[in-house]
């Protein structure tokens, strides 16, 4: 089962998954790395830490090594490990499919990276608006490998999507009906159809723009006929399901998390479940608000902005139903729920600043400046990233058959949690007082230079937070308590399995009659599926 | 106003801060409303040694459709209060009407024309609380116009122009910024927006329109160098010339109040800038020129006398 070879060649669920999950943590040191270079040259006003060009690499490698490298494999990491234990099957669906889609993983951010050595990183920011993004304004062969690495990823992230939709379609155990599926699958789920009709999006308007670079084309050039803003319209569609995508299944982690350690199951699942499809639906009919400064027309645009924060609405709903779960419990204080509390207000936080955007007049003062930087960083770490840390105290004790250690555990999470508000809250201000992003640095304005000053102490105290994560899991994978198969008393089928599982998962499936067949398993005297009716 | 976001000084941006403060005061009492009730449940609910798990509750679908109807009403307030403001700062023009003023976005300078022929370069002026319609262009790639403190930010995009209202309560030098990433020099793609008072504004354009004076002494030698240098394919000298725009206009330089976007235009700093652009602004679009320095000294006269 072990040894390099094996790796290689392996087509089993749980060690594709922990590939996943390993090269996602390879790569959010990679963007660490260009955050810290970043937050360097932006201490202080009129630094030349970096060179312009530089910079602009830099900042256009974070922005896609932390999407495309880091959130959105160990996502799918995190998917392709759990989802079959916890539906109760043996596999995934398609397992060599599964093999696949991780190679694609590992030779797109080959491509991406490998473009360094090419003649220079692609340096048209993570969006890559044309006409910058053409050959007469980015001439050197980056955006190739861009487009190239992007082409590779977004193939690989559609067949995953298949493969979780069949998966959970055909494999679940018997009695696991859609209405009892744990809400991490059930997000997943409906991630997956959201992958499936976002992503195709993205792969045509790479083609594009590379008949665009390559071949002479003119889509996007309009001194040919071509159109700048068609780039803009095809890239957000993908893009702000993109958020969803990078979302969904942080909220379906946060949705197992804190039922288990308040001791009680979600407050609404039904209600959980049902506004995850509404912010699926209505995440396709946002994505002009990423376009608010173009001259489109005051209806269109009111028309996008409506939809933009009606989307607040199930998002809110998933808020509530998290702290309605937390009363009247009995809740635990491990790293993991530290971190899952953490997740539910940083992420209130990035979710209101979001309605802003939506507000059209606030989006014109708004949108390109420090205050979009933190809100985003708001929603993607303070919410999927803490939601990770969080998913990653719970699971590696299955995974690895060890406790992660809670000492260095409070030790990263105080961190994280001071250093992420420090590097990111200040920015609001920032925003506010003007500053543009993507800039290489800054004039001396009152009030600029201190609060970048105090934004790059926070990233400091971030990354060292960062660091004690890694210890910690090299230290535990090493020396940590053993976990047991079911160290925190939880309710779904993957704590049924031994730690790590076997290759086949499981000798035999528990009964499925609720939502919680291991509650029902502990419990004979008050299961579920005699009390649970009325949802 | 609860805190002076954005400092407005037009009624445009007086509008949205005025919006911007309702949204704050909103969203602070949801973010209470949420970290409130987080915040009582750990306290209240932390687990007791040795406690057994609580009873199983499920949820209450009224709690939870009061929770849905509640922010979507919300929200609908918001959404009435965007509308009345996109159609205030987005008031219509006539039809047909002409705009006021042309900006165009190069990379990496903002270009500026007036019907009555005046050009100037980074640096634009406005009457006093009098809107200007402008249309906002780009040659090259997308830029974006921002002057916080006095208009919306609109999308410099090529073949796609967009208008807005530029105004100002008071006089003043106001900051502006291109906020759609550009490409090298996307950082100093700095300008500033002059108001003043209608008379002083009305003198101001009349005189950029105008020709220069012709050129003495160490300004003639200057021409010498400019010509040499082949400057003028690029920068055009006076209102007049219109063919010459890769580079921004030098017509009436020395009225103006900054170089290049940020530096305040001094000899010295003039002089620093023809000496080597490159060291000043590394990767805009002029080339470092190979001049002695009797040639930069020469061709800063002549700009000097371009008032």
């Amino acid at each position: 089962m072990r040894g390099p070879r094996l790796w290689l060649s392996t087509v089993d669920h749980k060690q594709i998954g922990v590939m996943y999950m390993v090269t996602a943590l390879f790569f959010f040191l990679v963007g660490g790395i260009e955050a810290m270079m970043m937050r360097a040259q932006l201490s202080l006003p009129n630094l030349t830490v970096l060179a312009p060009e530089i910079y602009n690499q830099v900042f256009t490698m974070h922005g896609t090594t932390m999407i495309f490298l880091v959130v959105m494999p160990v996502l799918i990491g995190f998917g392709v490990y759990l989802v079959p234990l916890m539906i109760g099957a043996s596999e995934m669906a398609f397992p060599r499919l599964n093999a696949l889609t991780f190679w694609l993983q590992v030779c797109g951010g080959f491509l991406l990276y490998v473009s360094f050595l090419a003649g220079g990183a692609p340096d048209a920011g993570w969006f890559s608006y044309a006409p910058l993004s053409e050959k007469p304004y980015s001439p050197h062969p980056g955006l190739d490998y861009w487009a190239l690495g992007l082409l590779l990823l977004g193939f690989g992230t559609v067949l995953a999507a298949v493969n979780f939709i069949v998966t959970i379609a055909a494999q679940r155990a018997p009695g696991m009906t859609i209405r009892r599926l744990p809400l991490f699958a059930w997000m997943t789920l409906v991630n997956s159809v959201l992958i499936l009709f976002a992503l195709p999006a993205l792969n045509a308007a790479l083609v594009m723009l590379l008949s665009d670079r390559l071949l002479q084309a003119h889509f996007f050039d309009p001194a040919h006929g071509g159109s700048p803003v068609l780039w803009q319209h095809y890239f957000w569609i993908f893009g702000h399901p993109e958020v969803y995508i990078m979302v969904l299944p942080a909220f379906g982690m946060i949705s197992e998390i804190i039922p288990v350690f308040s001791r009680k199951p979600i407050f609404g699942y039904g209600f959980v479940a049902a506004s995850t499809v509404a912010i699926a639906f209505l995440s396709y009919g946002v994505w002009v608000h990423h376009m608010f400064a173009v001259a489109l027309g005051r209806v269109f645009i009111s028309v996008f902005a409506a939809l933009s924060m009606l989307i607040a609405v199930p998002t809110g709903v998933k808020i509530f139903a998290w702290a309605a779960t937390l009363v009247g419990g009995s809740i635990r204080f491990t790293t993991s729920m530290l971190f899952a509390v953490a997740f539910l207000l940083e992420f209130t936080i990035g979710g209101l600043s979001g309605v802003a955007f939506a507000t059209v007049p606030i989006d014109w003062e708004l949108t390109d400046t420090y205050f979009v930087v933190a809100h985003f960083h708001y929603v993607l770490f303070g919410g999927t990233a803490f939601a990770l840390f969080a998913g990653a105290y719970y699971w590696f004790p299955k995974i690895s058959g060890r406790l992660l250690n809670e000492t260095m555990g409070r030790w990263n999470f105080w961190l994280v949690v001071i250093g992420f508000n420090l590097t990111f809250f200040v920015q609001h201000f920032l925003g506010l007082m003007g500053m543009p992003r993507r800039v290489y640095t800054y004039p001396n304005l009152p009030g600029w230079a201190p609060l970048n000053l105090i934004s790059t102490f926070g990233a400091v105290i971030l990354g060292f937070g960062s660091l004690v994560f890694i210890c910690n899991i090299l230290a535990s994978l090493a020396f940590g308590a053993r976990a047991g198969n079911d160290p925190w008393d939880a309710w779904t089928l993957e704590w049924a399995a031994a730690s790590p599982p076997p290759p086949e998962n499981f000798a035999q499936v528990p009964a499925v009659r609720s939502r919680r067949p291991l509650w029902d398993l502990k419990h004979p005297e008050l299961p579920d599926w005699a009390a649970e009716g009325g949802d | 106003m609860i805190w002076d976001a954005f400092r407005p000084q037009s009624p445009q941006v007086h509008a949205i801060a005025g919006l911007f403060d309702g949204f704050l005061i909103l969203a602070a009492v949801i973010f209470l409303i949420v970290a409130g009730l987080v915040g009582f449940s750990l306290v209240r609910y932390r687990a007791r040694a040795g406690a057994a798990d609580p009873r199983p509750t499920f949820g209450s679908r009224r709690i939870e459709i009061a929770w849905t109807a509640v922010p979507l009403l919300v929200v609908t307030v918001i959404f009435v209060f965007t509308v009345r403001t996109m159609a205030f700062v987005d008031a219509p023009r006539e039809p047909g009407q002409p705009p006021d003023l042309v900006i165009t976005g190069h990379q990496w300078w903002w270009e500026a024309r007036y019907p009555n022929g005046a050009a100037t370069a980074n640096e634009i002026h406005i009457p006093v609380s009098r809107r200007l319609l402008a249309r906002i262009e780009s040659v090259d790639v997308i830029h974006d116009f921002w002057t916080p403190q006095l208009a919306r930010k609109m999308d410099a995009v090529p073949g796609r122009p967009g208008y807005i209202w530029l105004e100002a309560d008071a006089p003043g030098a106001f900051a502006g910024a291109c906020a759609e990433f550009c490409g090298k020099q996307h950082a100093w793609m700095r300008f500033q927006v002059v108001a003043e008072p209608e008379a002083e504004f009305s003198a101001w354009l009349r005189h950029q329109a105008e020709l220069p004076a012709e050129p003495t002494g160490a300004a003639a030698e200057g021409t010498r160098v400019f010509r040499e240098q082949k400057c003028g394919d690029c920068h055009a000298v006076s209102a007049a010339d219109v063919r010459a725009a890769k580079g921004p206009s030098l017509a009436h330089i020395a009225t103006r109040n900054l170089l290049g976007g940020e530096l305040p235009n001094t000899s010295v700093n003039l002089a620093r800038w023809i000496a080597s652009p490159q060291s000043i602004k590394p990767g805009n679009l002029m080339p470092d020129p190979n001049l002695t320095p009797a040639g930069v000294q020469a061709l800063t006269a002549y700009l000097e006398s371009l008032r």
